[in-house]
């Protein structure tokens, strides 16, 4: 089997400052990875790098990719890149506004993808959008209303079937259940879980939430000032860590 | 080509200096050479405000020779405001032969309509063009819309549909209605109705488009396919109306609206006044 992702050694700096430092590590297909540690850490500008919306300037980022076998993410053309984005993988971003196009209805932002990829029948486009609605339970009769006419939870849900309509094979999360309330938190960390699950996704997971990388991940990697500092199966980083950082965040966990 | 109108002397044949006609005639022929790609050029200042016909003009200017037979029509008449000005400032510095017959001009500038008759080889259809990218509402940024242009990257052009299907039950969009030129580029065919839209199809005549204000050409060629957007269970449709034009009693021409006193009594009228005429004398030299 060949990882789905191959990470080398990728370096990213916005002038002095070291965003990444030499991060390298294999995402398996089927598996969720988590990348935790505090903000400013690097996590997003790593995730934007594997997902080519950065150019780093050093290390590699492989992807097998199901039409065109195995590419480098960031020797691809523009094109292929953008094609790649919007078929085989998916991006959920923190801010559900910006992921959304907030102007149109819910039912075309989910039919996007399908309509960029060439369907054509309005029908067709309707059912799949309100089959999605579904499994992001969200109430059917509201497939016409506006993204702006939905409370943040229903938002981040809307964004997620939006990314997920077109079948994605990898999924890169941003914080997906950043400044939700803990209830909507679970709900769509349970709708998350589920999905991976059934859909036989591959995800990177970019979080500051403990609780949701031991919930949702099966590898966490730590970051510290743009290096990797631990990394391994989630409970065993969560239950012994090794490193005198993740030990001092696991402790910082509060209890409730 | 490069002599002094007679008239007055005081500007350059068709207004416009010769360097300037060349710039233009040559983003013209990229234009050409490239159906539905919106080329750049350095627009000059005409004498009329922006959105008056200001990229029309300098397309006309830069294609017209004293051979021509210049025809100006505003939403289908030729006796508008804004097309009798345009069809004098012509007459006045290109000293051409003007027109008001579709059949006699060779270029025939317009804006907001296609002449109801059909246009033949030979004949240059100059539209005056508002906004000439068609994903402006839908994308502000300029850098990412030619992006999406060089890639092809349409589904957004889709979504806007989809969006009109779901909110109107139909596609409602009636003017400025997109369409796909030689299955490459998007295009906004100018503010024409959609009703027009199938008179671009493969028409014999060179459909040239300019935007004074946005300074870009665009262009079709004679015989380009030209397919109007649509979904495959809501295919396009143009207008229709139940009534015929109350003057010549045609059903097969675009019809305006009109409300002749103040009892809210109408009227329905050919907009294109050239066609409404000359059938109108067809049928009298029948009696």
């Amino acid at each position: 089997m060949t990882p789905l992702l191959s990470v080398k050694g990728l370096t990213k700096s916005f002038g002095a400052r070291v965003a990444c430092r030499d991060v390298g590590f294999d995402l398996w297909p089927g598996e969720v990875l988590g990348i935790v540690g505090e903000s400013g850490s690097g996590k997003t500008t790593l995730l934007n790098c594997l997902a080519g919306r950065l150019t780093p300037e050093a290390g590699s980022v492989a992807y097998d990719s199901a039409a065109y076998g195995p590419v480098d993410v960031h020797d691809l053309s523009e094109a292929r890149r953008r094609l790649l984005s919007r078929t085989e993988w998916g991006f959920v971003n923190q801010d559900a506004r910006d992921g959304l196009r907030m102007g149109v209805s819910a039912g075309a932002n989910i039919g996007e993808r399908l309509m960029a990829v060439g369907a054509r029948h309005y029908g067709d486009i309707r059912a799949k959008a309100a089959d999605w609605l579904d499994r992001v339970e969200i109430e059917r009769d509201r497939l016409d209303d506006r993204p702006t006419t939905y409370s943040g939870g229903m938002r981040q849900r809307l964004q997620i079937a939006r990314n997920l309509v077109s079948h994605p094979r990898l999924v890169f999360m941003d914080e997906p259940t950043g400044g939700l309330d803990v209830s909507v938190q679970a709900r769509i960390l349970d709708l998350l879980r589920r999905l991976v699950g059934t859909l036989d996704l591959s995800a990177v997971l970019v979080t500051h939430d403990l609780g949701v990388a031991r919930l949702l991940t099966h590898r966490l990697m730590v970051m510290q000032g743009g290096a990797v500092v631990e990394h391994g199966l989630t409970d065993q980083v969560l239950d012994d860590p090794q490193h005198a950082y993740t030990q001092m965040l696991v402790a910082s966990i509060l209890p409730v | 080509m490069t002599e002094i109108n007679a008239k007055d002397g005081a500007y350059n044949y068709a207004y416009l200096d010769e360097q300037t006609k060349r710039m233009i005639r040559r983003a013209i022929l990229k234009a050409v050479a490239v159906p539905g790609y919106q080329v750049p050029f350095g627009g000059r200042e005409m004498p009329l405000p922006y959105g008056w016909g200001t990229g029309g003009i300098q397309v006309t200017a830069a294609i017209i020779g004293q051979d021509d037979t210049l025809k100006v029509i505003d939403q289908g008449a030729d006796d508008t405001t804004n097309a009798v000005s345009i069809r004098r400032f012509f007459a006045r510095v290109a000293d051409v032969a003007t027109t008001t017959r579709t059949k006699e001009a060779t270029i025939i500038q317009t804006r907001h309509r296609v002449p109801e008759t059909p246009l033949g080889e030979g004949q240059i259809l100059v539209f005056q063009v508002p906004i000439p990218e068609p994903l402006r509402m839908l994308e502000p940024r300029e850098t990412e819309t030619r992006t999406l242009h060089a890639l092809s990257e349409y589904g957004v052009m889709q979504v806007s549909l989809y969006e009109s299907i779901a909110r109107h039950g139909r596609i409602a969009k009636t003017y400025n209605y997109p369409v796909m030129v030689n299955g490459r580029y998007i295009m906004s065919p100018s503010p024409i109705p959609k009703f027009d839209n199938p008179k671009l199809d493969r028409s014999p005549a060179l459909q040239l488009y300019g935007a004074g204000r946005e300074k870009r050409i665009y262009a079709v060629p004679p015989h380009t396919p030209v397919k109007s957007l649509d979904f495959d269970d809501h295919p396009f449709e143009i207008e229709t109306w139940e009534q015929c034009c109350a003057l010549c009693g045609s059903r097969e021409s675009f019809l305006d609206e009109m409300i002749v006193d103040d009892d809210g009594q109408r009227l329905f009228v050919c907009s294109d006044t050239d066609y409404c005429e000359r059938r109108r004398d067809t049928a009298e030299a029948a009696e």
